[in-house]
């Protein structure tokens, strides 16, 4: 089990960096491992971020698909607003495992 | 010490194929090339043009006839000829698209939404749409080209990138 500590808390992460225990996760912990990703948080992404933790407290599996009819954010601008590789880059600051599907 | 990685970072894949096993193969790998933030370009052609025509995409078919993996809902193994009753392609097919559906991937009309505002690029191939006359009105409007496969090379070219026939 590897720990880091992100705005003064330490937190546990598996090897890639996402959280082993989501309880641990703040909006200020999501701040601070946004900006060692490169992205300032606005309201969406926050937004977005709850709604990704929501659906993984809930047990669902996550896609890009559920993101295009989360009502929240449509995919282009999901890509946006995470660059790159958006759903493992929004669920490592979700502060919640790494998604498992292949869609 | 750090051994030095090669990470993919464009991916052509090529889909000459219209069955619906063929095509989601495709636009899975493409779809997840772009989720993982690797440029990706999908050309399709000859059978493949089917999954990028508005009027065909969201029917495609799987073939039940020359297919020894096909199976019965029990497991055994489906006998050739059953592939010959009026109907049965279809019922097949059927239960394909709910079995996809079932796993929350979309249909194909969807799919190439999705990979699209990803910045997927999407093809069509000129020598496959001029031997099936197929036009540019035909085709999905994400569709960006119908090229020559030289300008396929050419837009599957660059560092680290890579070629997929499916």
């Amino acid at each position: 089990m590897t720990q880091k500590t992100y705005a003064g808390v330490t937190v546990d992460v598996n090897e890639e960096g996402y959280f082993t225990n989501p309880s641990q996760w703040t909006k200020e912990i999501a701040a601070a491992i946004a900006k060692e990703e490169g992205l300032e948080l606005n309201d969406k992404h926050y937004k977005i971020l709850e709604y990704l933790r929501t659906r993984f407290n809930s047990g669902e599996q996550l896609s890009i698909r559920g993101i295009n009819k989360s009502g929240i954010v449509d995919v282009k601008e999901f890509y946006q607003l995470f660059p790159g590789a958006p759903l493992k880059k929004s669920t490592k600051i979700a502060g919640i495992p790494k998604p498992t599907s292949c869609v | 010490m750090s051994e030095k990685t090669y990470p993919i970072k464009k991916v052509s894949i090529i889909c000459a194929k219209g069955t619906i096993e063929d095509v989601y193969a495709a636009l899975v790998m493409g779809n997840g090339a772009v989720m993982e933030g690797i440029e990706c370009n999908l050309f399709f052609t000859f059978f493949g043009l089917e999954a990028i025509m508005k009027k065909r995409m969201d029917k495609l078919h799987t073939g039940v006839i020359g297919n020894p993996a096909m199976r019965l809902p029990g497991g055994a193994r489906m006998p050739s000829l059953l592939g010959i009753i009026p109907g049965m392609e279809a019922m097949v097919s059927s239960m394909m698209k709910k079995g996809v559906d079932k796993l929350d991937v979309p249909p194909v009309s969807e799919f190439i939404e999705l990979f699209v505002a990803g910045g997927g690029n999407l093809y069509a191939c000129k020598l496959a749409a001029d031997m099936f006359k197929v036009k540019k009105e035909d085709l999905s409007e994400h569709v960006k080209g119908i090229i020559t496969v030289g300008e396929f090379y050419e837009k599957a070219g660059g560092e680290g990138s890579h070629i997929i026939f499916t």
